[in-house]
């Protein structure tokens, strides 16, 4: 029994030594792995805790969860990428109300070799037809995303149904935008990201941007408070906060001052919508 | 492709920088394997001695679950401990989730098994060698039980072991009752995930190489403990 008295006594003394935990005021923001990954929080997110001492803690997941863990409670603001869904949270009572923050755009990328030959198109429902009628490899989400459900879209526009073969050219990862960009990266296929994580991403390979300036592959961000007169734990001033300040010129500013090897990832657009 | 030279290169960079980040995730994932392997150890290990040492009906049924339980699928607990630890599950009062302690009860579900099943198998087979001395000292179970752990104790280290070595290596479960926060909840295996998905796989594979560093390294210090204690018990 010593040794379990040991580990219990290491595992007291890393606790110690990890414990770090910060007293100061938090709240939880439920929001997608594009915003986390693309660098765009860990730019915003300690502007905002200066200015005001609120720490924000980032779950990121895909939109469709992060909907479901808000709907249950499980965090004081939404921030997300999918309008309709956004608009029946907030219909549904879960939301106090949904507001436009900025957007970004997605970007169809593919093989230098091209085989569907449509790099320097502008006309994503074209493309996609064109890789369809090669049956290039194409990988999509698979995972009811806010980006797959914007891919699936494109697809009903062009008349296709890619589903149809799945498995075969079409293949559905179920899974993360960078997971989905490295599948494409080792199957040369083609793939619709938004160009945030694209242009972050750090294993692209020989892919390249093929589509881009589509009117069609604009992508909206919206906020929204969680409600607490459903969830009365909600840390709704807190959240309020977060959220004005995002709005504000301050943070609007932040947004677009967020920058990659030089390049603006997300255009703020609080209060104009789109 | 990728080289796996780099890769190494930078587990090496990020353990001789002693870089900040990396510390701090390091001694947060020790410190939630260490409480969930030293808990699941607490229930484990009684548990375990219990099942070698008592006969009752349907002894062998439990003995079968608690053995298919080691495994457990990690998603699956942690969709459990979410849905009970969410603000509109059962313990959402408690305000656990997105907690280290979040993170601490979902391995130590996943390990309880794992050290229950392999105490009881190391337990039952010292039982059958000495069943009948313990019973002509006139031991009830209950002594028995303590004097088997006892002997024990070095097997049963191993099972301690086995469980560390789910637990650290896991990432199914955390990354859903932790929610991978930067500097609250993010461990080593849920920042491989997510350097992985930003397609930074030098850094991710980096991460793993460290990680299999701490790794030996706990359990070598265990291993030397158990060798110290060895050599002192035969002086």
């Amino acid at each position: 029994m010593r040794y379990l008295h040991g580990l219990i006594a290491a595992a007291v003394m890393a606790g110690g030594l990890a414990a770090p935990l910060h007293a100061q005021d938090f709240i939880i923001v439920q929001s997608t792995t594009s915003t986390e990954n693309s660098g765009l929080f860990g730019h915003l997110l300690p502007r905002f805790t200066e200015e005001t001492g609120i720490e924000v803690r980032v779950v990121a997941v895909g939109t469709g969860q992060a909907i479901q863990n808000a709907v249950n409670g499980d965090g004081d603001v939404l921030f997300v990428h999918s309008k309709p869904e956004e608009e029946a949270f907030v219909t549904q009572g879960y939301g106090v109300e949904r507001f436009d923050v900025m957007y970004n755009d997605y970007v169809i990328v593919g093989p230098a070799n091209d085989p569907a030959g449509v790099a320097g198109s502008d006309d994503a429902v074209a493309a996609l037809a064109a890789i369809a009628e090669v049956e290039a490899v194409f990988v999509s989400r698979g995972d009811d995303s806010g980006t797959h459900k914007a891919e699936l879209r494109l697809w009903e526009e062009a008349g296709i149904d890619p589903t149809a073969a799945s498995g075969g050219w079409y293949r559905e990862a179920g899974a993360g935008m960078g997971a989905t960009l490295n599948l494409a990266t080792e199957m040369r296929g083609y793939a619709l990201t938004d160009r945030g994580t694209w242009i972050s991403f750090g294993n692209k390979g020989d892919q390249q941007v093929v589509v881009e300036g589509d009117p069609r592959l604009f992508n909206q961000y919206g906020v929204i408070l969680v409600n607490p007169e459903v969830h009365p734990h909600v840390k709704a001033e807190l959240g309020q906060r977060f959220i004005d300040w995002l709005l504000s010129p301050a943070g609007q500013q932040a947004i677009a001052d967020f920058r990659i090897d030089g390049q603006q990832l997300f255009f703020p657009n609080a209060g104009g919508g789109a | 492709m990728h080289d796996f030279g780099a890769a190494f290169g930078e587990a090496f960079r990020l353990v001789l920088t002693a870089d900040p980040a990396l510390v701090e995730i390091v001694l947060l994932s020790l410190r939630v394997t260490l409480t969930a392997v030293a808990s699941a150890c607490l229930v484990g290990l009684p548990l375990g001695a219990f099942l070698a040492v008592v006969r009752f009906p349907g002894r062998m049924a439990v003995v079968v679950v608690l053995n298919a339980l080691m495994g457990l699928p990690p998603v699956v607990v942690g969709l459990l401990v979410y849905l009970l630890l969410s603000s509109s599950g059962p313990l959402g009062v408690l305000g656990l989730l997105y907690t280290p302690t979040a993170m601490i009860i979902a391995q130590a579900v996943l390990v309880t098994p794992i050290v229950a099943a392999l105490s009881r198998q190391a337990i039952e087979d010292l039982h059958r060698e000495y069943d009948e001395q313990l019973r002509a000292m006139g031991m009830g179970p209950f002594a028995q039980a303590l004097t088997l752990l006892w002997d024990g104790r070095y097997s049963l280290l191993t099972a301690a072991l086995a469980g560390f070595g789910r637990a650290i290596a896991e990432v199914g479960a955390v990354i859903i009752v932790g929610g991978n926060i930067n500097h609250v909840t993010r461990v080593m295996t849920t920042t491989i995930a997510l350097e992985t998905s930003k397609g930074n796989l030098g850094l991710a594979v980096g991460l793993g190489v460290v990680l299999i560093l701490i790794s030996v390294m706990v359990t070598g210090a265990v291993m030397a403990l158990r060798g110290t204690a060895v050599r002192l018990a035969h002086v």
